[in-house]
């Protein structure tokens, strides 16, 4: 009968699934290759297989050059695929649950509490483990306050939310660079965190974010057909049965429990929140059951394409990456704020 | 069927409904009427638990379970726009899947049932910001039909649509009604429209019950003329009772 009609219906497909995963292994690859030490693309591919073990194909790669692929490269491609994914995952979710267009974890003040939270944490010189719960805690204060502040200013407009997250960003801010005056020691390492980097040496900061990425991702991912529901408003999601408060709370929660992971390792890094579900929402369509899967795809082959930037553009320098986002990212902005209808 | 039996609601310590006390039984089509701001929206709110209330309300006991028992839809449905129409209609079946799980044979079906029996199958795939104003209402009654639910409630079903599109919606209420053995109520304006579709017709006023029976008894001049003015006039005739306005005489 009318299958056909069903089949054509919003859901996610094996080829865009497979469109992004070719991006992210060339993604990948050109992030493996380039920088200011050069490795050939076989070498470093050749290498990479025989990194599995048992197997051997001979890659030709001298001791320096292969310390700098798996010790240097390799972890900061795997970190700035796993920063992009929960960035753009969480900017995804959260514009879902605040039915609006320009919600990002950076716009809602989600990135900057979280940095607060970070900075409180490496500045007390508290154990290292502290910063991740530590800057959860403060995007998770950012975002309540930015949602309470935005409702009671302006009903559910968009722009009252975005206005009430500048707000809030820059009042977490403030705390944080009067905490960073009374402690000139840190300042250095804590500016160079602000701006957004990905600078790693070893696996570490893999392993902290992983977890996170995980977690996010599983839930996330699993609310996609709830968020669907959603966009017809709470009161009739309601009456279809979803408990609509509980959906919202726990998008929110691992939407921020991964933003605040994805500061405490690379800092605040805006926009790929917006850049990457607008352009998924513009190229495969409106369905949540699309854009949650591919944004954490393309969020890592934006952030690795962002990093490739960031690393040749002054090289033998390092841009910091958020500078690159921001470029890109605030055109971006404004091209969505131009287009997006207002909603009442 | 559906009752609400002493149910109140108060906004602020102002009462807003109430007690309103009403059965609708198993296949029957009952008319909320009444002027602006009775409490008719209120009144099926109630019954899917969007507004706190005292009182009960629903099918059995222990109350209405979200979504399976009654579907409900407001006066004006949000439509997202890019959605397509059978994206749309499936929501209706999200009583019926689980949090996590996804839409099944099953759910398709009840789908595909739905866009036939309201002549939706050649524009399912059409977003829905590009429907005319019938083919819209068209798919939000798809949507409470696919959602399985034994009671409907719609609020101004009719609303924004001209003489021949709201007769032609009203039409297929009548005929899921009997076909489904649907249980309708519906909170309608038009007086004379509600007349010849509802067998029963409930008149609130500042959110009680003025008046309450078949419509030749309740669409009468001197139940109407204390809350819609004295220029109202009835003609009854064999259709049934027809409500017009009068001119004020100057």
């Amino acid at each position: 009968m009318t299958t056909a009609a069903i089949a054509k219906s919003a859901r996610l497909r094996w080829h865009q699934v497979a469109i992004g995963l070719v991006a992210l292994l060339l993604a990948a690859g050109v992030g493996l290759t380039v920088g200011a030490a050069p490795i050939p693309v076989g070498g470093a591919l050749r290498a990479l297989v025989d990194g599995i073990p048992f197997i051997d194909v001979g890659h030709g790669l001298d001791q320096i050059q292969l310390r700098i692929l798996y010790e240097i490269r390799f972890p900061r491609v795997v970190l700035g695929g796993l920063v992009g994914s929960v960035l753009a995952i969480s900017g995804a979710a959260y514009q879902g649950v605040f039915k609006n267009p320009l919600a990002d974890p950076y716009l809602l003040g989600v990135a900057a509490g979280a940095g607060l939270g970070a900075t409180a944490a490496l500045g007390s010189g508290a154990e290292p483990w502290t910063v991740a719960p530590l800057a959860f805690a403060g995007g998770l204060a950012a975002v309540f306050v930015t949602y309470s502040l935005g409702r009671s200013v302006g009903g559910r407009t968009t722009t009252s939310l975005i206005l009430a997250g500048v707000a809030v960003a820059a009042f977490a801010t403030a705390i944080q660079t009067y905490l960073l005056q009374r402690r000139v020691d840190t300042l250095r390492e804590v500016y160079s965190w602000i701006l957004g980097r990905l600078t790693t040496v070893g696996w570490d900061e893999v392993w902290t974010m992983a977890p996170y990425t995980a977690v996010a991702g599983v839930v996330l991912v699993g609310a996609r057909r709830l968020l669907d529901v959603l966009s017809v408003g709470d009161d009739e999601a309601r009456a279809l049965g979803v408990k609509v408060d509980r959906v919202r709370i726990l998008v929110v929660l691992a939407a921020t429990l991964a933003t605040a992971a994805a500061v405490s390792v690379s800092g605040l890094i805006g926009f790929v929140g917006i850049i990457v579900p607008h352009i998924i929402r513009l190229a495969f369509g409106w369905s949540y059951r699309v854009i949650l899967p591919l944004s954490m795809i393309f969020g890592a082959v934006f952030m690795m394409s962002a990093d490739v930037v960031a690393r040749t553009l002054l090289s033998p320098a390092e841009l910091p990456i958020g500078v690159v986002t921001a470029f890109l990212g605030a055109p971006f902005f404004v091209l969505v704020l131009r287009t997006s209808r207002v909603p009442r | 069927m559906i009752g609400w039996d002493a149910v109140e609601v108060s906004y602020e310590g102002r009462r807003a409904l109430g007690p309103v006390t009403l059965a609708v039984g198993d296949g029957d089509w009952v008319g909320l009427i009444g002027p602006n701001g009775a409490g008719k929206s209120t009144m099926l709110k109630t019954a899917v638990g969007l507004v706190d209330h005292t009182g009960v309300v629903g099918l059995r006991e222990e109350g209405p379970i979200a979504g399976h028992d009654i579907a409900w839809m407001p006066q004006r449905p949000a439509m997202p726009e890019q959605m397509g129409v059978a994206d749309y209609v499936m929501l209706g079946r999200s009583p019926h899947i689980g949090y996590l799980g996804r839409e099944g044979r099953r759910d398709r079906e009840a789908v595909e049932v739905a866009l036939a029996k309201l002549d939706l199958v050649a524009i399912a795939h059409r977003p829905l910001g590009t429907l005319s104003g019938g083919e819209a209402q068209r798919a939000v009654l798809a949507r409470a039909l696919a959602q399985g639910a034994p009671v409907l409630l719609l609020d101004e079903p009719t609303a924004n649509l001209d003489i021949g599109h709201a007769i032609e919606v009203l039409e297929v209420i009548d005929e899921l009604r009997l076909s489904e053995r649907l249980t309708v109520v519906t909170a309608i304006h038009d007086l004379t429209l509600a007349g010849r579709f509802c067998q029963r017709l409930a008149l609130l006023v500042d959110g009680v019950i003025m008046a309450e029976g078949a419509p030749s008894r309740v669409l009468v001049e001197e139940t109407l003329r204390p809350h819609y003015g004295d220029s109202v006039r009835v003609i009854h005739d064999v259709e049934g009772p027809t409500v017009v306005p009068g001119r004020r005489r100057h």
